[in-house]
Formats: structure tokens, C-alpha cells, sequence
């Protein structure tokens, strides 16, 4: 049988993510050295959030940019077919405080390539991960959130599924499915 | 549509709409790849790839081979110059020879029209057309659309002319598949003793006149006289050739209007082109060249996404 329940509504995320931003710039400060890099598909939904969120409290434009991870997966080959998508940074990340940001933190493996991936654009000073959902005890690779909107318990068949407003749906919901 | 149909890419004839767009859209994102500082990504590091050119090449095979090092792969390289093809090995052979070393994908250069298409049929591995006699240059023409459509937004409905030695050049018949795919209309154009008779079935306009070719055309693809086919006696002279048929800025002013200049490369500097056109801001011929690279990625990480299937 499958279960299904709802980890944020439309209120809920937007308090979480409002309290990220302001981890971040706790952190952060005027993030004259920090960049936020959202990977592909759906962390950049929420980088496109919290920059907007950052830009007002700081009255400023903080730099950001988009990664996909395809070319550096190492299991692409075993999973569905992923298509290329558009990455996006242009500036040097050398010296500079990189913040990834994700929906889901599950395997390890996506953050893992994206770190391949950022250092192919220089040598970030420190790299920081936030995430959204970090599911707990699913890791393949000692990779750990810096910032994290909820943690839960799951077993590898559980699925989170993430409906966001800029993904065409009438409301953000994100959801844990148990099969 | 995410992977290739076929295990291996044998010529533009066999590719659908949608392979030629999946192909243009992953070379996009290469092409961003190699504007990083680092311009590599892991994605092939599983891979051996051997390129095995039995004719001469320098772009193409530097651009493969630039690719495959931009993918990570591991490349062995083999020229049939300095091997044992001299000493009588059979084609097939050789190639199963550097299989057994574990070989994924096999890069073909090959005087031979269908040379790669017999080997593709006989080994599992990956085989990549770059160029089977006077047959299809597929990674050429799918750089030529790319380019193409980079400049222009798109194909569909432009003008299309192919200049030169249409009866030596694979590059024609691939280009001329590509275009028309893709909805393009494509004029050849050269002195009928170039222009083979078959090529009327391919559906496509013969002009004899290089004035009304451009006149005609949003694009010139001027492809180059084969000089070693010199002794055939297809025209006069290279001066005479380059009088008739040569683009140059006199010609190009009476027509006064922009048109893009390509060439596949190697130049003949005045004879099919003059150097103020092909060194003009109307001219693709670097683009064409970078983009391969480009290209020729996106084509081989496409197939060894179907090859570990």
C-alpha cells in the first residue's frame, strides 16, 4: 500500500526557506566572497528563491549560478537516461565561497559530482551545502548538509516528491511517498 | 527522444530529425563546457576509443581527438601509413586486432565508400563514420547545420548553396542529407563535369553559374578542389576554375547583399575562395572548426550512453 504525506505546504516552505536565508547570511554576512550555485533541475527553483529573499535583506545582487551534473555522474549509465541540461556560472569561483544548493540530499552522489563539476571553474575557498530535504541514512558518500530545511527518516524505496509553482503546478507541495 | 537509435553514427542519411536536434542540443552544453577554464569533464573516462584513419586528415582528426581528451576517454591512434595493412592485413583483421585490446569505439577514416558500415556489422563496439570515400562525412555536416543554425536560428526554409567539387566530396552528399532533413533548400553548384549525374535524385537545385548560386543563397558552403584529383582533366586550369567558380569580393559586391561563407576546410587560398572572403566577418570557417569539437563531443557521449545500455 502506498502512503503518502506532505513534508511542506506552500506556508511551511516559504517560513524554511526564509529561515535558510537567513543561516545564510548569518554566515555569510554581506557575501562580497559567496556564491550560490544551484544545481539542475529542481535546486535551481529554490537558488531562484533565495536569491531573490537575499537580494531584499541586503538590498544588494548577491552572484549565483546554475550546474548540471550529467557529464560528471558516475552512475548515469545505470539510471534513466539523463539529457544534458544548461549550465551557467559565469564568473571564477577561485578564493570564493561556493554554497550548492539542492531539493533533495539522498545518495550523496549528485553533490558529489557537482563539486567535480564547480572545480573545473577554479578553487573555491570552501564549499557549503544546502538542501531542502536531507533524507537520513541514505548516504553512499560521507557528504553532509551545511544547511538543511527538514531531515527525515526514509528507506531507499521512499520517494520525495517535489511540485513546486514554477514547475506549472497550482501550489508548492512536497510530499514523502512510501511504497 | 534522450539517446541515439543506432549504436553507431555511419552517415546523416540514417539519422532522424530528432537524433540531429538531440545531437545539437548536447553539443550546446559542450560547447559551454569548453568556455570553462577547465575545459574536461569525466563523462568517458570508462572508455577506450582508436582512431583509425586510413587517408590523411588534420582537422577531423584533431578534433576528435580533442574531444575524446575533453570527454577523458583513453585514445590510441593509428595511421595506416606505419602498419601492418602495408605488410597485407585484411581491413577487418586489423580492426578486431585492436579490439582485443579492449577498444569501445572505433573512430574510421577510410578511402572506401561503406568501409565503416562492413566493420559496424561485424563488431559490437561504436564505429564513427569520419569520412568513407566519396560516400558521407557525417560529424562534418552536422557541424556545418550546427553552425549554421548558431548564426541564422534556424535552418528551416534558408537557402542553402554547395560550391565546388560536388563529384569527390563527401562532404556534399552529407551536407546535402542534413540540410534538407532539417528543411532547408540546397542548390549545388560547379562546372557540370564536377556534379555528378545521380546527385538530380537527392531532389536538390544544379546551378552551373556561381553568380546566380549566390544570388540565390543565404549560404555559400564552398568546398575545396580536390588537388590531388588533378589529373583527371575535370576543367582546364585551377586559373581558369578560379575565374569561373572562384568567391571573391568583387563578385560578392555586385551582389550586395550579406551572405554567410562557410568551407569544410582545407583552404585553397585563391583558387575556391580568396583570402579577403574567407578572412571576412560574413565567414563561419573558425566557427565551423570550433564547433566540431563541440559536435564531435556531443556524438561519441551520445553513443556510449547506448553503448553500456
Amino acid at each position: 500500500m502506498t502512503n503518502k504525506s506532505r513534508l511542506f505546504n506552500e506556508e511551511r516552505l516559504e517560513i524554511t526557506i526564509n529561515r535558510l536565508c537567513h543561516q545564510l547570511i548569518e554566515n555569510h554576512k554581506t557575501f562580497d566572497n559567496t556564491v550560490l550555485i544551484g544545481l539542475q533541475p529542481r535546486g535551481i527553483f529554490f537558488l531562484d528563491r533565495i536569491k531573490k529573499k537575499i537580494n531584499n535583506l541586503l538590498k544588494k545582487e548577491i552572484k549565483t549560478g546554475v550546474l548540471d551534473t550529467t557529464f560528471y555522474r558516475d552512475d548515469f549509465r545505470s539510471n534513466e537516461i539523463p539529457r544534458a541540461r544548461e549550465t551557467l556560472i559565469p564568473f571564477l569561483v577561485d578564493g570564493k565561497n561556493v554554497v550548492i544548493i539542492d531539493d533533495v540530499l539522498f545518495t550523496g552522489r549528485t553533490v558529489r559530482s557537482a563539486m567535480d563539476g564547480i572545480m573545473n571553474f577554479g578553487r573555491p575557498k570552501k564549499i557549503e551545502l544546502l538542501v531542502l530535504v536531507d533524507r537520513k541514512y541514505s548516504r553512499d558518500i560521507p557528504v553532509e548538509p551545511t544547511y538543511c530545511g527538514i531531515k527525515i527518516n526514509t528507506i531507499t524505496s521512499d520517494r520525495i516528491e517535489v511540485k513546486l509553482a514554477e514547475q506549472g503546478f497550482e501550489k508548492d507541495n512536497i510530499w514523502i511517498i512510501n511504497k | 527522444m534522450e539517446k541515439l537509435l543506432s549504436k553507431d553514427l555511419l552517415g546523416i542519411k540514417d539519422l532522424t530529425v530528432e537524433e540531429m536536434n538531440l545531437i545539437f542540443e548536447t553539443a550546446d552544453k559542450f560547447k559551454e563546457v569548453l568556455q570553462r577554464p577547465i575545459k574536461k569533464v569525466p563523462s568517458l573516462r570508462h572508455m577506450t576509443i582508436a582512431n583509425v584513419f586510413f587517408e590523411n586528415s588534420t582537422r577531423t582528426k584533431l578534433s576528435f581527438e580533442l574531444a575524446q581528451k575533453r570527454l577523458s576517454a583513453d585514445i590510441i591512434n593509428f595511421s595506416s601509413s606505419l602498419s601492418s595493412i602495408k605488410k597485407g592485413e585484411s581491413l577487418l583483421d586489423t580492426i578486431n586486432n585492436i579490439l582485443v585490446m579492449k577498444v569501445d569505439m572505433i573512430v574510421m577514416r577510410h578511402p572506401d565508400p561503406g568501409a565503416p558500415h562492413f566493420i559496424s556489422k561485424n563488431i559490437k563496439a561504436s564505429v564513427i563514420n569520419a569520412g568513407d570515400g566519396t560516400h558521407e562525412h557525417p560529424t562534418q555536416a552536422l557541424l556545418d547545420s550546427y553552425t549554421i543554425k548558431e548564426r541564422l536560428g534556424n535552418i528551416k526554409n534558408k537557402k542553402i548553396a554547395i560550391i565546388g567539387d560536388i563529384l569527390h566530396s563527401r562532404v556534399a552528399i552529407s551536407n546535402i542529407y542534413a540540410l534538407q532533413k532539417l528543411g532547408a533548400k540546397v542548390m549545388i553548384c560547379g562546372p557540370s563535369t564536377l556534379i555528378p549525374k545521380h546527385i538530380s535524385s537527392l531532389n536538390v537545385l544544379i546551378e552551373n553559374n556561381v553568380e546566380n548560386a549566390l544570388r540565390w543563397c543565404n549560404v555559400a558552403n564552398v568546398l575545396r578542389i580536390q588537388l590531388e584529383r588533378q589529373g583527371s582533366n575535370k576543367f582546364p586550369s585551377l586559373r581558369e576554375y578560379s575565374q569561373y567558380f572562384g568567391i571573391n569580393k568583387k563578385l560578392l559586391d555586385k551582389i550586395d547583399r550579406d551572405i554567410i561563407i562557410m568551407h569544410p576546410g582545407p583552404i585553397n587560398r585563391g583558387v575556391e575562395i580568396s583570402s579577403d572572403i574567407a578572412d571576412s566577418n560574413n565567414s563561419l570557417i573558425l566557427e565551423q572548426v570550433e564547433n566540431g569539437v563541440a559536435i564531435r563531443m556531443a556524438v561519441m557521449y551520445l553513443l556510449s550512453l547506448n553503448k553500456l545500455q
